[in-house]
């Protein structure tokens, strides 16, 4: 019974059961003397049932002890403290953030039943040089010859006008193989999706909403199902409404319309405009999808050899889809990310390094005045404890602030919701990381004075430091500097790499540029001279309107639409097979090249004289004549493209269309009129340009009221200043620099506090010294040298680990830095610069406060 | 330089079981058993405390200065095992304190008409 008691007091604090233990047990023994068994077990139970609420009482009471004199302590310590604080809140919340957006863009599954299932199918050419959409007659192929998937359906992106639902609207839809929703395998929220057997037609006139677009058109009316909207002029039946959570295959999709293939659709193998999705089989593996594919592109490369010749299937996981790009981005921040939580602990350990040497003589008094090493250890850990709680408190809120900021880096094309959230479980690790230091590093004093007799650290005085320690905590602040150059010198290149973009010169004049979308739907506006009217008249009226100079349609704008490629063929030529002639393909009215400031080098502009009924033209980019006539004169030269033979009429200069970082087409320039027969849909101009004088409010409503009054059903979309399209290719660029950058700075001032930290630690452990010297007649030159010394030196041991690793880094995202060398001079130059420049920042305080040992005080005080 | 009035208030009212130590030591110093017993002898078996709550009590009342640890005479003879607490002279005073506060309460309620009045 005796034993099982002892058992029982382990309950207690240590302290408690040290005091108090022998006399309770001799207790229960008088207790149970003179009772029979009976009794006695009940007097066990009655221990058993008072030992726990009384063992809890008597730990709160020593914790609320703790925490009062840990409140005492750090209150007398506010700059450790704070600093503490500080540190681990950077390290928590800069971590957190960065790995919640990663794993949701990376790493969370999608939210579609067993989506490790779905793939994405396109062509791919076999020598690997890169991969296309698939033609309607190549993806009824796939489907029909495959044995390895359970189903497939394939969809495009297309863009329509919607009327007759409050203003008019341009809405962004995808429309797919009736398939494709069941396959993706999300019921809707209302009604139904497409019919999978009826091949489209039955649901021909139907659209299925998305969450969005039915609460901001609809007011989320359950009576939405079965209504008619005008979608492009023709009714469409509303029937169906997607969860909210339903982003495929882009989160910008704001409905699904059926696509049907007609018999005709299925003759041009090289109309390539679907993106194939796939579920597999059960049980199948990625590689043996690709492989049964292969076999069937073997066999249609054989039946084909002009249009499927030499193509492969390329198969990735719906969850892979995300760019390369991205995904380096991703990985960078994790990286410095990491990178801050290394910084952050380092730190920390120094700091309560530092602080265990200032402690040592506080804790030696206490445990000679009679405090066990078990409440002083007790003691150490409430404090670190707290310190960390404090620090992960104040991290959650960093990231909570950091995770909207880091939020935009999530690519838009991805079929996920919205927004990240905060994880849970990162929070936690950080969390973790940052305790286990703090607990491991702030029971170093308690470890030192349970190692010797107390008296020893008394004797020894506030002069205690240790080498050892003094080495561990100079190794730490090297590591520190080793880390802060990595992270410097990685967006010292990413700046870099903005400038290089930045001086970039798209080909065009983006200032002073109006531009806007009118698309015109058909059926209403299948006549080509319906079409002409509307253009002639809006331009016309334009062109009136004072401050502007100039105005054009174009099928699309530059940097905007980045496709729209067309393969030509040169009369006498052979046709190269792998479509390395292919020019980004444009329809324009005159005026286009001057309303962009593209110069027009030989030749003429489209004018008003190259209609329908004229010989048809050809305005050429500078890459098409180098590529086609580099000896040439190209003017009155002949090509086909666009299923007419064309004459060159003028050449003008080269334009960025796919993007400043892109590789870009040349490009071929038709007039507005000059359309086969029945026109091409995708290519009509569909974007207004307008070069005007400068700033000007009533420019826009003047447009609006023009175009009204051309055609009042007509939509307005995507109204902005040219200038803003190009910045618009920086500004990926300059949040991940702002991040990267962002995440150095703190990097640079955590080292910039550890230098610190430990200089004025040596310092003022070292003062006794400092003053023996300057009294035997050291200058105090010498001394502040000695510091400075002290702190580069830890500096330049820092440097080179730092420069390796940045190469390193660098190296690995070689693909953010748009052709910067990863070991670019200038950057790493500026970046040594820098940390050398914080290192002695951090030795100045130090420094100063050593040549202002007063000798005699500094004696006096031992 | 004795305790005013605020100091000794601030520790009432005092825990029932705290209460019970005092007066067990007010009458002499004890050993924990032994306050134990007294206890009991009082409430006429009504309350028996723990040997958890009588020690975590205890560890409480001696940081308080209400009781204090004797040093103990050599050759008393008596259990070196066992350790007795005696009643200090602040323990005395917020030990009468809390007897006028409660007698107190006792005359409110008699006033009320819940108790008999007092046999005079």
């Amino acid at each position: 019974m005796t034993r099982l008691y002892r058992l029982l007091l382990h309950f207690y604090p240590t302290s408690f059961r040290l005091e108090y233990g022998e006399e309770m047990k001799a207790l229960l023994a008088e207790r149970a003397a003179g009772l029979g068994p009976l009794g006695r077990a009940r007097l066990m139970l009655g221990a058993v049932a008072e030992t726990i609420p009384n063992a809890l009482a008597a730990h709160a009471s020593i914790l609320a002890q703790d925490l009062r004199y840990t409140a005492r302590t750090l209150s007398r310590a506010q700059g450790f403290a704070l600093t503490a604080v500080l540190v681990t809140a950077l390290g928590v919340g800069a971590n957190t953030a960065a790995f919640s957006v990663a794993d949701f863009v990376l790493l969370r599954p999608l939210p579609y039943p067993e989506a490790d299932r779905l793939v994405k199918l396109f062509e791919g050419s076999a020598d690997g040089s890169g991969f296309n959409e698939l033609s309607p007659a190549e993806y009824r192929d796939w489907k029909g010859m495959n044995t390895t998937f359970q189903a497939m359906g394939a969809y495009t992106d297309r863009a329509v006008n919607l009327t007759g639902a409050g203003e008019p609207q341009r809405l962004q839809v995808a429309a797919m193989t009736p398939e494709l929703l069941p396959l993706i395998g999300v019921s809707p929220l209302l009604g139904r999706v497409f019919h999978p057997s009826s091949h489209g037609e039955e649901d021909l006139h139907t659209v299925v909403l998305s969450h969005g677009l039915w609460q901001a058109q609809f007011g989320g009316d359950a009576g939405v199902l079965g209504r008619s909207v005008n979608l492009h002029g023709t009714p469409h039946e509303v029937i169906g409404v997607m969860p909210p959570e339903f982003n495929f295959p882009r989160r910008e999709v704001q409905a699904w319309l059926p696509l049907a293939f007609h018999e005709d659709d299925f003759v041009d193998r090289d109309d390539t405009y679907l993106k194939g999705v796939g579920r597999l089989a059960n049980g199948v593996t990625l590689a043996q999808a690709r492989a049964d594919l292969t076999v069937v592109t073997t066999r249609l490369g054989r039946d084909y050899p002009q249009t499927s010749g030499g193509t492969i299937p390329f198969i990735f996981a719906l969850q892979d889809e995300v760019s390369q790009q991205s995904r380096v981005l991703l990985l960078a921040l994790c990286g410095a990310s990491l990178c801050i939580l290394l910084l952050a602990c380092a730190n920390l350990a120094n700091l309560l390094l530092a602080r265990a040497g200032a402690r040592a003589r506080e804790l030696a008094v206490r445990a000679a005045l009679g405090a066990g090493r078990e409440r002083l250890v007790r003691q150490l850990v409430t404090e670190s404890v707290a310190l960390a709680a404090i620090g992960g408190a104040a991290g959650v809120l960093v990231s909570l602030l950091a995770v909207p900021l880091l939020a935009r880096l999530v690519p838009t094309t991805l079929p996920i919701a919205g927004r990240p959230g905060l994880d849970l479980r990162v929070l936690a690790t950080a969390a973790l990381f940052t305790g286990l230091t703090g607990l491991g590093f702030g029971l170093i004093p308690a470890l030192r004075v349970g190692g010797r007799t107390g008296f020893a650290g008394l004797r020894e005085g506030a002069r205690s430091g240790g080498a050892g320690r003094q080495r561990l905590r100079g190794l730490l602040v090297t590591l520190e500097v080793a880390v802060s150059v990595v992270l410097l010198i990685s967006s010292g290149l990413l700046i870099r790499a903005i400038w290089v973009l930045q001086a970039t010169d798209p080909g065009f004049t983006p200032q002073n540029v109006l531009t806007l979308r009118t698309a015109l739907p058909r059926p209403k506006y299948d006549s080509p001279l319906r079409r002409t009217e509307f253009y002639d008249r809006v331009l016309r009226d334009v062109r009136g309107l004072p401050g502007v100079e100039s105005a054009a349609y174009i099928t699309g704008l530059p940097m905007v639409m980045t496709g729209g490629i067309w393969g030509v063929t040169i009369p006498g030529r052979e046709a190269p097979r792998d479509g390395g002639d292919g020019v980004s393909l444009r329809f324009v009215t005159p005026q286009f090249f001057g309303s962009l400031g593209i110069p027009i080098h030989r030749g003429r502009d489209v004018d008003d004289g190259d209609t329908g009924d004229r010989p048809f033209v050809a305005v050429v980019s500078r890459s098409f004549v180098r590529q086609h006539w580099p000896d040439e004169d190209p003017i009155g030269k002949q090509f086909q493209v666009a299923f007419q033979p064309r004459t060159v009429v003028g050449v003008v200069g080269d334009v960025k269309v796919r993007g400043l970082e892109q590789r870009n087409e040349p490009q071929v320039y038709l007039p507005a009129p000059q359309v086969p027969e029945g026109g091409l849909i995708a290519y009509d101009p569909k974007d207004l340009v307008i070069r005007h004088a400068g700033k000007d409010a009533t420019l826009l409503p003047a447009v609006r009221r023009i175009i009204h009054a051309a055609d009042p059903a007509q939509p307005i979309s995507d109204v902005r200043p040219l200038a803003e399209v190009v910045a618009g290719e920086t500004a990926t660029r300059r949040a991940q620099f702002l991040l990267l950058g962002a995440l150095a700075a703190v990097a640079l001032l955590l080292s910039g506090v550890g230098i610190h930290g430990l200089l004025a630690y040596t310092v003022s452990q070292r003062s006794h010294e400092i003053g023996v010297r300057l009294a035997l007649g050291a200058r105090p030159g010498s001394v502040a040298r000695m510091v400075l010394s002290e702190g580069m030196r830890l500096a330049l041991l820092g440097l080179v680990p730092g420069l390796l690793g940045a190469y390193a880094a660098a190296r690995g995202m070689s693909a953010l830095l748009f052709g910067v060398q990863p070991a670019d001079p200038a950057t790493i130059a500026a970046a040594v610069l820098v940390v050398l420049l914080m290192a002695l920042a951090g030795c100045l305080l130090p420094a100063l406060r050593a040549v202002r040992v007063n000798p005699m005080q500094a004696l006096r005080a031992e | 330089m004795s305790p005013d009035a605020a100091e000794i208030a601030a520790f009432l009212p005092l825990p029932p079981a705290t209460f019970h130590i005092l007066v067990a030591l007010a009458a002499g110093d004890k050993h924990g058993y032994g306050i134990i017993q007294d206890v009991e002898a009082r409430t006429d078996g009504g309350l028996r405390l723990s040997a958890g709550t009588l020690y975590r009590t205890i560890q409480r009342l001696l940081e308080q200065g209400l009781i204090v640890e004797p040093r103990r005479p050599a050759g008393s003879g008596a259990d070196p095992r066992r350790r007795t607490y005696r009643i200090t002279p602040l323990g005395t005073l917020v030990a009468r304190a809390e007897t006028r506060r409660l007698a107190q309460l006792v005359r409110l309620a008699r006033g009320a008409g819940l108790l008999a009045p007092e046999p005079s």
